[in-house]
Order: structure tokens, then sequence, then C-alpha cells
């Protein structure tokens, strides 16, 4: 039994320290977000933030992640009541299958609680791993400006919000 | 989320007070098949000529909730939201009250593939006129009951308001089997100057789950009980396994079973990691005996035309006072390319008291039910296929087969719910890639600059192996008593296969079209998005700009001189006015301006897409700046969805074009992941893209899916020639052949 913090809440989970975050995530917990797209690290899809980084679920064992803090596209909202890049996405329709978009979600958090204005080019650099086969990226790119500008109203509304 | 449905067939019939479903299909068919004495009366547009009974469609329920069924599938492309928009509409009910229910040999019509762009001619034909005669039928019971002129009623919010102001709620009006009766040839449909629904850019009705881990996917399906199971499948296509010891597999932890069949080999497990590392250990211990069957990569294009072909003049046009002064000849290569979804392929199937279900997201759930049936050797009706998204197709990528391996290894557990999850390299390796093509083109000038005659040849394998059939399925075909693959055959014109596209929509004098349909079949390969159109409208766009080149002329101009179709100048006026097309344009330096056009397969959308690409000369990268398109799709009935369509053509196109080739040895695939088969990424994301829609109230939907993908291919090489001076005829059009075509 290892425990494992995700979106705030620790589980007990009975799996092999090798087996991959993204399985665990996926099977054990029941948590449907982060996608199953290559298992190589070459596509991004599995993309959960563990310690406020964006990591790929399929390449980091669970031993690796033990005691840190994971989040995962659930844990940033819901349909009823979602998240600034949650709204964002949504916004701007920013989807076509939408099978690698919740990778690409978690990798642009994490990349706006560290830059709350990036600039297109550091987004579209930031996004390089993640790979979309739909040609949504024109409406990620603006989706991903977009969260920026509601998060910051989100946090001069609000105040700081717990990091991610 | 699709799946599990809940509105199976057992809760629809017992809806108290509510229309019984019962799409006589059998009926319909049978009705089809038998030769009518008399002339046929007008048959109903769409998917209506099919399942022409109102219920098949759709279904109202005593309490007023309406269901509406469509035979075709959510491929991720938002075809179920624009259903519910033209049902909305038509019905005179708010968007928000329907409930879509989508491909399901249970509950739904059979409409075939859900592929070549043909959702919303099919059944959003079907359900838009469905939907318009239930409105009257629902008017006329209420003009019925209090005995008034059906003129004098009007409906509204699912409602039929008499002339007094009373209401009658359809719920309340429907009775019976009111709509259990075959569609009208004609309906009155709304005019489109009061549609309220349609025609407005309606968010997604899938995306909030999407972006909120919300279960999407059939990938996300948890079925009680539910295990895991990994097929490892052969290195090569034909390997036999000659040996494998499954005695240490089965003290892995969590291994429930090892399915053997033949060349087919799976492994089954409580939970997925476990089925992994079990998988990993079998395919260790499987012994296969290769054989080298695969053609040389490098020369392709001879190989293609020196097969055995089947040849046929598809179009010919003689007019010998047109006589040519220059010629122009070129040839034109595509290599095999991949659907490359990025969720490979996933299927769950159970097997209970003999009955099989799978749910897939296969692009024909009716197909896919005969191939399976006829694999596992069970009548048709004890297997039920239910279509849940998958990630994008695309085509025929490997959702069939992943749907027959699931059912092939949950018929050796029955009762319990099985998961199948292909690899990133199965997907690669095994998906029915989009065939490799090769044209020749020859055309002569007149002396006004103008083309006197014109010829076009296509060497293509056929553009579709899908099921049915067990054998178009890799279970069928590897296990122990296997099912031979399904002969290829030609697509029928006027939309054909590696034809596609083939004849040109200009008007030229003199003009043959040859089709070389090649049976042998290298590679595995199947219907990939625009099938021959992509390859097509690459090379005579292509060549359409060479011999502008040749005439001096414009290319827009030069397409003008040769186009009478009006819809088709208004698209090129459109996507030239908007890029900015100048004549004697000049493009900054290392830039160069492309432009293409085409109607996908003569008879569907019409699309023109203009390009700036740039081109480091040092290196030869090419980089698309921006694009800018003009589509006309027909009535439109979700803008931002058509533009969406088009951003994603042209995207996904570009990476085509610029990066991708299937590549092989003598016996294995060895492009079988994203290192090897290198697509687009966020670095050449164009700066911008613009896509301006045409909208033509009361047309006929023409789907939006696959038209842009041709043109946005010829535009990107046209700029790359324009930005080089060299011309590039083979696909992709990659750093290295530009930066070779440089330094010639």
């Amino acid at each position: 039994m290892m425990t494992l913090q995700v979106n705030g809440r620790a589980h007990q989970v009975d799996a092999d320290p090798d087996t991959p975050l993204l399985y665990v995530l996926r099977d054990d917990l029941e948590l449907n977000a982060a996608k199953f797209g290559c298992g190589l690290g070459q596509c991004g899809s599995c993309t959960v933030i563990v310690d406020g980084n964006a990591v790929l679920s399929c390449v980091t064992p669970l031993l690796l992640v033990e005691g840190k803090q994971v989040t995962t596209l659930e844990g940033l909202g819901t349909v009823d009541s979602p998240s600034p890049i949650q709204r964002a996405f949504i916004e701007e329709q920013a989807a076509q299958c939408g099978y690698c978009i919740a990778g690409m979600m978690m990798r642009a958090q994490a990349l706006l609680r560290k830059n709350s204005s990036p600039t297109d080019e550091q987004i579209r650099a930031e996004l390089e791993p993640h790979l979309c086969r739909c040609g949504t990226h024109m409406r990620i790119l603006r989706a991903v400006q977009r969260a920026a500008r509601l998060m910051q109203t989100a946090d001069a509304s609000t105040g700081q919000r717990s990091a991610q | 989320m699709n799946a599990p449905v809940i509105l199976d067939r057992r809760r629809v019939l017992a809806g108290g007070g509510a229309l019984i479903v019962s799409f006589s299909l059998r009926d319909a068919f049978a009705q089809n098949q038998a030769a009518p004495a008399a002339a046929p009366p007008p048959s109903p547009p769409g998917s209506l000529k099919q399942a022409p009974f109102l219920d098949s469609w759709i279904r109202i329920d005593a309490d007023g909730s309406i269901t509406v069924f469509t035979g075709k599938a959510e491929l991720g492309q938002g075809f179920k939201t624009a259903v519910q928009q033209i049902a909305a509409e038509e019905l005179d009910v708010p968007f928000e009250s329907l409930k879509v229910v989508t491909a399901d040999t249970r509950l739904t019509a059979n409409e075939g593939y859900t592929s070549g762009s043909n959702s919303m001619k099919d059944s959003g034909t079907a359900i838009q006129n469905a939907a318009a005669q239930v409105r009257g039928l629902l008017v006329a019971e209420a003009a019925r009951r209090l005995d008034l002129p059906v003129e004098n009623f009007r409906t509204e919010g699912g409602a039929v308001i008499a002339p007094d102001g009373r209401r009658f709620g359809y719920g309340d009006l429907v009775a019976a089997d009111m709509l259990h009766v075959q569609a009208q040839p004609k309906s009155k449909l709304k005019d489109p100057a009061t549609f309220k629904v349609m025609g407005q850019p309606i968010p997604r009705v899938d995306i909030p789950a999407k972006v909120t881990g919300g279960a999407a996917y059939v990938q996300d399906m948890r079925l009680p009980g539910m295990v895991h199971a990994r097929v490892v499948r052969p290195p090569s296509y034909g390997a036999q396994l000659v040996d494998c010891d499954t005695g240490e597999i089965y003290a892995l932890a969590g291994v429930i079973k090892v399915v053997r069949d033949g060349n087919f080999l799976a492994v089954v497990a409580t939970k997925e990691f476990q089925a992994i590392k079990a998988m990993n250990a079998l395919s260790a211990a499987a012994k296969w005996q290769e054989t080298a069957t695969l053609p040389k990569q490098d020369d392709l294009p001879r190989v293609l035309t020196s097969l055995p072909s089947q040849d046929s003049t598809i179009f010919e046009q003689k007019n010998p006072v047109a006589a040519g002064q220059k010629t122009v000849e070129a040839t034109y290569t595509r290599p095999y390319q991949a659907h490359g979804s990025i969720g490979p392929s996933c299927a769950i199937a159970q097997f209970i008291n003999r009955a099989m279900t799978v749910w897939t997201h296969t692009q024909g759930v009716y197909p896919d039910r005969q191939g399976i049936a006829e694999m596992l050797r069970v009548p048709l009706e004890s297997v039920r296929c239910i279509h849940v998204e998958g990630s994008g197709c695309y085509g025929h990528n490997g959702a069939d087969d992943a749907a027959a391996d699931a059912a092939l290894i949950a018929r050796a557990l029955p009762g319990v719910p099985v998961r199948v999850q292909w690899t990133r390299e199965q997907e690669h390796a095994w998906e029915p890639f989009g065939p490799a093509m090769v044209t020749k083109l020859r055309a002569s000038l007149d002396g006004e600059g103008k083309i006197s005659d014109w010829n076009f040849e296509v060497w293509s394998n056929t553009h579709s192996m899908r099921p049915g059939g067990a054998g178009s399925m890799l279970a069928g075909q590897h296990m122990a008593q296997p099912f031979a693959v399904p002969a290829p055959k030609p697509l029928a014109l006027p939309e054909g296969g590696g034809d596609r596209n083939a004849i040109p929509g200009y008007k030229f004098p003199n003009a043959k079209v040859v089709h070389h349909f090649i049976p042998a079949m290298p590679l595995r390969i199947s219907a990939m998005r625009a099938l021959g159109a992509y390859h097509n409208v690459f090379s005579i766009e292509s060549f359409m700009d060479e011999l502008a080149g040749a005439a001096g002329t414009d290319p827009v101009e030069f397409r003008l001189k040769h186009l009478d179709d009006p819809r088709g100048r208004d698209v090129i006026d459109k996507a030239a006015q908007a890029f900015g097309w100048r004549k004697s344009q000049q493009a900054p330096p290392d830039r160069g301006f492309g432009f293409a056009y085409a109607r996908y397969k003569n008879l569907a959308a019409y699309c023109a897409i203009a390009t700036e690409v740039e081109v480091n000369r040092e290196t030869g990268r090419p980089r698309l700046v921006r694009a800018v398109a003009a589509v006309d799709s027909g009535q439109v009935v979700n803008p931002d969805g058509l533009i969406n369509q088009i951003e994603g053509a042209i995207v996904q196109s570009m990476s085509w074009t610029l990066y991708e080739s299937v590549t092989f040895d003598d016996t294995r695939i060895t492009s079988i992941d994203w290192q090897t088969y290198p697509i687009l990424r966020f670095n050449a994301v164009p700066d911008s893209i613009e896509v301006h829609i045409i909208n033509r109230p009361s047309q006929p939907f023409l789907g939006s899916g696959e038209t842009g993908q041709g043109p946005a291919a010829a535009s990107i090489a046209n700029a790359i020639a324009n930005a080089t001076g060299k011309r590039l005829r083979h696909l992709p059009l990659t750093r290295k052949r530009i930066k070779d075509a440089i330094d010639a």
C-alpha cells in the first residue's frame, strides 16, 4: 500500500511501485482526464501536475510521486463549476475529438501558475511536448491566452488561489 | 458520454404512453429489395431512403421528452451537436431539451459508415425532414382535436399553439404509433430566415465533459468486474506463431487468461498494468516466423506503377478544334500515411448468455456487427455494437480491429467485460494506412494560354478495406481458422476512391482521366480522410500552378479562366480577396504565396485556400505562416463547427504534406511511434488561420470534414514553389527535399 495525494485528498493505493502513475490514476482512482496516448512520453496526453510541475504520468512510476501533490484535470473544477482554464477551453471551443486536450490543459495550467501572462511564443514552446492530431492548435493557443486573462481576473477578485 | 446507453430497447418499448420506437429496418430493406411492380414513388431525402419510418429517427414520450436517433457516430467533429440543432429547429423545441442517441445496432437506423463527409447529407437531412414531418403530424393532431384547419396553428417550445392560445404539449398529442409512419418524399421545412437554432454557433455538447475529466471516451468506460486485455500482434504481416510457452505467463501477478487462436495471441489480467507486464512477457515468449514481403520503400512509385492494374477511362472529352502549342508533364507521388490517432484503439466486449455486446469507436456499428458475428460464427442478432467515442480517427484506423479483438477475447471469458487497449506501437504498425499513390499529368496550352487538353492518370489501391466481413479484421485474419481478406474493389464513382477528385472540376476542351486500380496491397491500407482526393487535388492543383506559370498567368486568374461553377468561383474570389491576393504580387523574401481550390468529390463542399509559407533557405525548413480559406458547405448548421473542421483540415493536411510517411524495411513497418513517424508539433503551427463561410440557405448540406485536405496540401506546395522557385512533386515536402531542390 502506498499513499498518494491526488487533488487534495490522500488515497491508499495497492499497486506495485513501478506502476506508472497514469494507470493508478485511471484504474485505481477511476479518474478519466489523464489519457493513455503512447506510454512512451512522446505525446503529452497523460500530463498531470506534480508539485506544480507538468509531468508525463505514463512514464512516471508511482514510487516517484509518493508524498507529492498530484493534480489532475478533475482537481481544477467541474462541469458545473469550471476553473478558469476549463472555462477558457469551453468558450474557445478548443477541441475536436478532445483526446489530447486534458494533457494540454494541465501543462498550460502549470505554466500559467508560474507565468500569469505568457507570450504566444512562450505558450507554443511550453506545449511543444504535446501532439494534437485533429489540428485544433489555433484554438488551443487562444484558449490558453484566454485562460491567462480569466485567471488574472479570478485572482484579482478572490485573492491568490492555492497552488493550481 | 454516449455509453453505456441507459435507454435500451426494452425501456423504449416499455415507455408508457410513448411512441413505440420500432425502426422497422428489416421491413424497409425487404421492401427496397423487392422489385416494385409499378414505378417507385419518389423516395424521401437523405437516409430516410433506407429507414423511412419517422420513429426510426424521433421518439416523443408522453412526458414530452424527445429523443433523436442517428445511425451516424460522433467522431469528434461536432456532428452530434449539429444534428441536435437540426432536430431542435425543425421540431421547434429548445436545443437543450433534446437527447441524441448515436450509432447503436439495437437503437438506431443502419446508416452504414460515418465517413466521407456524409453525415450531414445523409443523417442530418433525414433528421431535418423527419423532424419537420413529425411537427406536421403533431399540428395535424391538434387541429383534428379542435376541428380547425392546420393553418391556424403554430408551434413553439415543444407545444402546438391553437388560435385561441391553448397549448398542446407534444407529449399530450402523441399517441400509439402516430409516428410509426413512412416519411413523405417532401417536407414542409422551415424558412431559413426564421431559424433560431440552426445557423448559430451553439457550443458543442461533448466539450464540457472532455475538459473536466468526465467519462467521454470508450477508454473511460469501467464496467463492473471489467478486466484488462492486451494483444500480442505478430511482428510483421503474415508472420506465423511457431512457439509460445505460456506457462510462465500464468505465474505473473493478476493474469487471468492467455488466449491463443492460431496467430492471435492475447493476455487478460485483473489490472491494466498487470496486463501490460504480461503482454511484454508473452511477447518475449512468442516465437514468430517472418517473411520478407514488403516492397522497397525508396522505389515505391515504380513498384506501384509496375503492379498489375485494372485500367479504366473514367472521363473523356474531345474537341479536335482546340489544339495545344506548349505541353507540360509532371508526376506526383504520395507515400503511405498513417491516421495516427492520438488515443490508440480500444474496445470493450462482454459475452453474456450467448449474446456479445461490443462498445467500440468504430465508424460503422452495423458493418462491425456483421464482421464480428461472422468471426464468432454466431447469428447476427446475437451481436450488438454500440458506438462510444474514441480519439479522432480520420478514417479507418484500428477501431474495428480492436472491437474484433475484444469480442474474440471476451468469448473466452463468458460474463466478464473485457477491455482491450492497443499500444502506440500496435496502432502505428497495424492500422490500415492511407494508400500510396502515383499520378501522371500532361497538358497543353493553346495560343491564348488556356488549357487545350488534359491527361490525368492515377495509380492507386482501393481506399476502403473496411468491414463487414471477418476477413477485414486482424483477429479474423489471425485466428487458427482464418477468414480471407476480402478482395479489394475500386470504390464507385461519382464519389470514387483512388479516383476521388481525379476528374477535374475545370472545363477543358479535351480531357482524359484514367484510373489504374491496383488490386495487390503490399501494405495494409484502407480509408483515410479524403481518400484519393488528397493526392489527386494536390496533383491537379499543383499542376494548375505549373501551367499558370507556363502561361504567364496569375494562378488565381488562371483557375477562374477554366472554371464555370459559380459557387466554385465564389469561394475562389472570397479566399483571394480575404488573403489580399493581387496579380503580380511579390511575397516577402524567403516567403511564397500559394493558392488551391477543389469541390470535394466534385459534388460536395467547395473550398479554396490561400497560404503564405516561409522557407529557411539554409536548412530548407518550411513553415506555414498563415492560411485563408473560403468554404461553401451549403446550408450552414453550426458555423463555428464548420470553421473548426476547416481549421483542423488545414493543420492536419499541412502535417501530412510536410512531414509524414510510413516507413518499412523488407519485412516490418518501422514507423511505430511518434519518434519514427513525426507529425506536426507546436513550433510549426501557423501564426493565423482564417476561415470564411459562404452560407447557402435552403441548399443541401454538403458536409465539411474532408473538404480542406486536398486544397491545403496543394496550396502549401504552391507557396513553397513560389518561395523557392522549385517545384516539389513528391509528398511529403520535407525539409530535406526542399533543401535538396534549393541546392540543385
